[in-house]
């Protein structure tokens, strides 16, 4: 037995590696309003990459655990934020009714939408959610008077949360708005870990590492990717609330395929086995967005040069490579 | 009653008949080979009656109720659990979560998410149980795809006894393998059938385990019904001595 063997036998499940790196990795994303201004960053930026990190974890619910590419999550995050836009200029001044209704219209449309593509596989069904998305993109694009067109939509703030007598002023303050974010991004993780751990979660991973064994185990698969790409759109949608509330603006562009491409980038360049390496792709992603772009027009190229050499030599992603460095 | 009837089915692919008005039956606690020549149909009849795809003519009946159109995923509720020529696993995981899967399939928890403790106490035993049969206790935690060929093959039977089949059907289980592997595998077969009371339906070519083995014994070529009998039946049966032998004039 190796080393790492023995010392793995000899944890305590309670103090294993494993909790002890989900206790760290929620103290870094607790503290980020203490610790990211002190490295050059805004509370605003952290907020950006844990929002983008929940929309690619989200695919990878879809991708990683399911073995099922979407190339148009955009559409599903753009319909959050659209939802969450329209809600608060039109109707509520709740920013928690608001959040709901942009999950609620992108979940429904997606889940509605993805009974027609089950029975697709691999190309096919990428194609499908390519076209999906750009249905939707064109959409909010035509229409001028409610989404306010190439413009974007415009016009609302994302308001103050009142829970009794006391009140978290997301409106104005950033570390707040962040701990909403936090607080939204928790429960959606947590749904999403609870899910794969369940028995449910491994028909799922049955389905991605041999589809015709799992549907000679009495799975039935295609109900089971359905609910897997409804769930992810939930999730994804939810990425696309909370981004309209950080940005007080919901943009055509968070409908568009280009993002759908970004989410996967994320995600892939994360590592797309990892539960939590597209949190890790989205964050380098915004991080290296944000400080190339103020140098460079062209900081698309550095993201893409980043990913074609992940591909290529650490092909479980950065998170992957990251942890066969340090033997769990 | 007999467990299993296939009654008249063929399937045909375009022009090509892979399947001729063939008729099966298998009693409970039968064990029953399926053997032929290359390309006599013998795995399009295993897919015929597991549901990979409809008959084109004939029925299927399977404890008594008409199966023909039920799917595949059906047929495995109902308690028909199959393992596949070129072994099906999942390989990337252990032995212990390949079964896992199937226990939870078994028992209806495709879609459970919170299990309550005596439930999950009552599949861990069902999954050690299904494992300690297969003789792979000691590489339960292994990952099926880094195991001996042998092994992935007892995993993958492991995976069906864990459905709780009322019947096993097994398409090539000593395929490819070493004469200590075919030994091994044919032993658990054995073991199965005789202890644990098991009905099967194998297609092997391996004629030492078929004849060790079988009850009864169904020839079919060319995609037809040739002969049906007890191993020394089959043995002495002219037809099918020329079939294996090659036409000679």
């Amino acid at each position: 037995m190796s080393e790492a063997t023995v010392l793995r036998a000899a944890a305590t499940p309670f103090l294993s590696r494993q909790r002890l790196g989900l206790a760290a990795l929620w103290a870094v994303l607790i503290l980020v309003p203490f610790w990211v201004p002190l490295v050059g960053g805004y509370t605003q930026l952290a907020g950006r990459a844990l929002v983008l990190g929940l929309a690619a974890m989200a695919l990878n619910f879809l991708l990683g655990f399911t073995g099922v590419m979407s190339f148009g999550h955009a559409a599903w995050f753009g319909l959050g934020a659209y939802g969450t836009g329209l809600m608060l200029r039109y109707v509520t001044s709740s920013s928690l009714l608001a959040t709901l209704a942009g999950v609620l219209l992108g979940g429904v449309l997606g889940t509605v939408l993805g009974r027609l593509l089950v029975r697709r596989r691999g190309v096919y069904f990428a194609m499908i959610t390519i076209a999906f998305g750009q249905i939707f993109f064109y959409i909010a694009y035509r229409w001028n008077s409610l989404t306010g067109g190439d413009d974007g939509l415009r016009g609302f703030q994302r308001q103050p949360i009142g829970f009794g007598r006391f009140l978290l002023d997301i409106q104005g303050n950033d570390v707040a708005l962040y701990y909403y974010l936090l607080f939204v991004f928790a429960i959606c993780v947590g749904l999403m870990g609870l899910l794969l751990g369940s028995p449910f979660g491994r028909t799922l991973i049955a389905i991605r590492e041999n589809e015709r064994r799992a549907r000679f185990l009495g799975i039935d698969v295609e109900r089971q990717i359905w609910l897997s790409f409804s769930l992810s759109c939930f999730f994804c949608s939810a990425a696309g609330a909370l981004y309209a509330l950080l940005n007080n603006f919901a943009d055509p562009m968070t409908l568009h395929y280009t993002l759908s491409g970004e989410i996967v980038i994320m995600a892939v360049m994360g590592g797309m086995r990892s539960f939590w390496g597209p949190l890790l792709g989205a964050a380098v992603f915004v991080v290296l967005q944000d400080y190339v772009s103020s140098m460079t027009v062209n900081w698309m190229s550095f993201i893409g040069l980043l990913f074609v050499l992940v591909v290529l030599f650490a092909p479980r992603g950065l998170l992957g490579a990251l942890q066969r460095e340090t033997p769990r | 009653m007999n467990l299993l009837e296939v009654h008249h089915v063929s399937k045909n692919f375009g022009s090509l008949h892979a399947v001729q008005d063939v008729s099966l039956m298998v009693a409970p606690g039968e064990l029953r080979a399926i053997i032929g020549p290359n390309g006599a149909g013998k795995t399009t009849f295993f897919n015929l009656i597991t549901g990979f795809f409809p008959p084109s003519a004939g029925e299927i009946r399977f404890g008594g109720a008409d199966i023909t159109r039920v799917p595949a995923s059906g047929r495995v509720r109902l308690g028909m659990a199959r393992t596949f020529q070129i072994t099906e696993i999942f390989p990337e995981l252990s032995v212990r979560e390949n079964v896992r899967i199937a226990a939870e399939a078994a028992a209806g928890l495709t879609l459970g998410i919170i299990l309550g403790r005596a439930r999950q106490a009552a599949i861990a035993h069902e999954i050690s149980a299904a494992i300690a049969l297969t003789g792979l206790t000691d590489r339960a935690d292994r990952k099926v795809g880094e195991l001996a060929h042998g092994d992935q093959r007892a995993a993958e039977i492991a995976m069906a006894l864990a459905l709780r089949p009322r019947l096993l059907l097994l398409d090539e289980p000593t395929a490819g393998m070493g004469e200590q592997e075919t030994f091994e595998i044919a032993a658990l077969i054995r073991r199965l059938h005789r202890d644990s009371r098991y009905t099967i339906v194998l297609i092997e070519h391996d004629m030492r385990v078929v004849f060790h083995l079988a009850d009864r014994i169904t020839v079919l070529e060319q995609g037809c019904l040739l002969a049906e009998g007890t191993p020394a039946e089959i043995a002495a049966n002219e037809a099918v001595q020329a079939a294996y032998l090659g036409q000679t004039a």
